[in-house]
């Protein structure tokens, strides 16, 4: 079984802050990862050639630091690494279109591996879109995966409840955070990581001229102010004038 | 000059940070109040590579650099002191001992179960009455035919009523002082050699502390770990490597301290603000922030000479004496900070500060680091 795993190299979103004048995320100096997401795609790729054997490409559009990343993948027990170098501008449209170029490029695969959304920007896109260029089909937010030998049985998370689908080969499957834990790799599986090939495509020789379709005009972080507001007078006054405020501000009616 | 660490390094802090936070954090609390020793977890470090770290793969280590375990020790430690220490003991004395003058027979005997978290090594140099006067030990070892004869009492010896192997130094030639002392395996179970009284302790209490008894213990002739008679330099060539991640160890607490102070500050309100826009606490975290990366660096130099296969000695014992003497200051202004809750034992500092006390005084006191380190600059 031949299994690509789409990852995304992201901003550690929990230690980006908003510079408090613009309301602009602050990017410099804050580190990166893999999209948490895109691990428990890789996990399950690990299970599934446990069982099956086969070979393991994680795929990753970005830049080509993002290789200290994908290492990390290798090191949980990918067999190989590929970096495409996207365009300047790109948005999902080009991205999505790159990993499709580059996944007809690696050829030979049963099942593509995705997160549901990257915990970045979670349009949770890429996987149905991939699913389109490549012509196959898809199943999405899937909370469980039983990889059989020609057909997988998978079980999509539809909130309050779940629904089993089935599909042949090959398949693009997004997954959700539930499924799995991530492992963590040894100090000897990070070590032996450095052995394992990594290349890197020019995104322009895969698909030349892509330009974005969408235009991201701003980035801004939401911020919540606190209003302070402490009610001192004795229990049933301080609760009549909560409520007397909480109607004021239109929250209660 | 670089003062970055590698793409593995950087993987193997990050992946150890991720695994305390899993497995260790949740528990951590129970190991010092209940005294708990999770065997578990020491079965799952072993498969992360963490119960032979700088053993090389043959001998089933993870064969990582000095440095990174030194980062290992500081992430295990920030977490819990008590798996620090046992960590710390099992993989630079136990287990060093053996790897760095054991023979090609012993290390293949002993390092495979070792290194992979079934067995615990320790290491057994101070006694009643030889402490810091290491070198005036009076267990005695005497061969009798093929076996050699152990007689004597060790004590405070780290896992040593759990450990599966202990190296222990003893006199083989009363006539000399530090020139007549060997270093031998002995395997628990040995007739003749059992465990004493375990230690009420200050703090590190998850981890073992054990009194050794050996009433003529024989053991095999061949158990004798290096060349007779130069078991004592032996052994100071494994202190000075244990001074250097002891400083790590302190570095980790002094870490945990400093991360739980910068939350609780924050957080923390009086006279209608938090008390971290006080300059007074503020300065405190910043002395101890700026104060652990001074000692970190001095760790960091200590591991990479020893990797560079350079004398170490004076840079090992003062990595030691800054960061453990660093992080005790550290520990007791957390407590400060904190201040009642800091005092009380639903906080964790508290524990910190307890667990540190032992880094003054373990593999060389801070006096004793100071002698050393008075020699090595020509007093
Ligand atoms: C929790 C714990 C774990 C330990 N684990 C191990 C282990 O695994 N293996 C092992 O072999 N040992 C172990 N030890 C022992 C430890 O190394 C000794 O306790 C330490 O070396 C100090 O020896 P001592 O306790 O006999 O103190 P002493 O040597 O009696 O020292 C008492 C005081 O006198 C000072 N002093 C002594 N001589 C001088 C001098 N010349 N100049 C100035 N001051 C001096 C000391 O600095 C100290 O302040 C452990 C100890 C503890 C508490």
């Amino acid at each position: 079984m031949n299994i690509i795993v789409c990852a995304k190299q992201v901003v550690d979103v929990s230690e980006m802050k908003i510079d408090p004048n613009t309301k602009k995320p602050i990017l410099d100096g804050v580190p990166q990862k893999i999209s948490d997401i895109d691990k428990n795609a890789m996990e399950e790729a690990l299970k599934i050639k446990e069982k099956h054997g086969g070979k393991i490409t994680v795929l990753t559009v970005g830049p080509s630091d993002a290789k200290e990343r994908v290492k990390e993948l290798l090191a949980m027990g990918a067999d190989e690494g590929v970096i495409v170098t996207p365009p300047e501008k790109h948005d999902y449209y080009v991205v999505t279109s790159l990993l499709a170029e580059a996944i007809k490029k690696i050829g030979n695969y049963d099942i593509v591996l995705c997160g549901e959304a990257s915990i970045d920007l979670f349009s949770g896109q890429v996987g149905p879109r991939l699913a389109g260029l490549l012509n196959i089909p898809q199943i999405t937010y899937a909370q469980k995966i039983d990889a059989e030998k020609d057909k997988v049985i998978a079980d999509r998370d539809m909130g309050d409840k779940a629904v089993t689908v089935e599909s042949s080969y090959p398949v693009v499957i997004t997954v959700t955070k539930e499924i799995n834990e991530p492992r963590l790799p040894s100090l000897m599986q990070i070590l032996a990581a450095a052995n394992k090939p990594i290349n890197e495509w020019n995104g322009d020789s895969l698909a030349s001229g892509l330009t974005s379709i969408v235009d991201t005009v701003e980035l801004k972080g939401v911020s919540m102010e606190r209003k302070n507001i402490v009610f001192k007078d004795d229990i049933d006054e301080s609760v009549k004038q909560l409520v007397e405020s909480l109607v004021k501000e239109g929250l209660l009616r | 000059m670089d003062f970055s660490l590698s793409e593995e390094q950087k993987l193997f802090q990050k992946t150890i940070r991720e695994f305390c936070e899993r497995e260790l954090k949740p528990i951590s609390d129970k190991i010092d109040k209940e005294e708990y020793f999770p065997w578990e977890l020491y079965k799952k470090m072993g498969k992360m590579g963490l119960m032979g770290m700088t053993v090389p793969q043959e001998y089933g280590g993870a064969g990582i650099d000095r440095v990174s375990y030194m980062i290992a020790l500081e992430e295990i430690s920030r977490v819990c002191g008590s798996t620090g220490l046992t960590i710390e003991a099992h993989n630079s004395l136990g287990i060093g001992h053996i790897y760095e003058h054991g023979s090609e027979e012993q290390r293949k005997k002993y390092l495979p179960r070792l290194t992979s978290g079934e067995a615990f090594a320790s290491w057994a140099l101070t006694e009643p009455n030889a402490g810091s006067d290491a070198a005036s030990i009076q267990t005695t070892a005497v061969l009798d035919g093929d076996e050699w004869v152990i007689n004597g009492t060790k004590q405070f010896i780290t896992s040593g009523d759990i450990a599966e192997v202990v190296t222990v130094m003893a006199k083989t030639d009363k006539t000399k002082g530090a020139k007549g002392i060997s270093a031998f395996i002995v395997e628990k179970d040995t007739p003749g050699f059992k465990v004493g009284q375990l230690e009420d302790k200050l703090g590190l209490r998850g981890s073992h502390t054990a009194e050794l008894i050996f009433e003529d213990c024989r053991i095999p002739k061949e158990n004798l770990l290096g060349e007779k008679n130069m078991g004592f330099i032996g052994a100071m060539n494994i202190l000075d490597r244990g001074r250097t991640a002891i400083g790590a160890m302190s570095v980790g607490i002094a870490r945990g301290a400093l991360e739980e102070c910068i939350e609780y500050a924050k957080q923390r309100q009086q006279f209608g603000r938090p008390i971290s826009k006080f300059q007074a606490v503020q300065w405190k975290i910043v002395n101890m922030a700026t104060e652990i990366d001074a000692a970190r660096l001095l760790v960091y130099r200590a591991a990479y000479l020893e990797d560079q296969n350079v004398r170490f000695t004076k840079e090992a014992s003062m990595a030691k004496l800054f960061a453990s003497e660093m992080a005790m200051r550290a520990t007791r202004e957390a407590i400060q900070i904190f201040g009642g809750y800091g005092y009380t034992r639903e906080y964790p500092v508290e524990r910190y500060f307890r667990d540190i006390k032992l880094c003054e005084i373990g593999e060389g006191t801070s006096e004793v680091q100071r002698m050393v380190i008075a020699k090595q600059i020509g007093l």
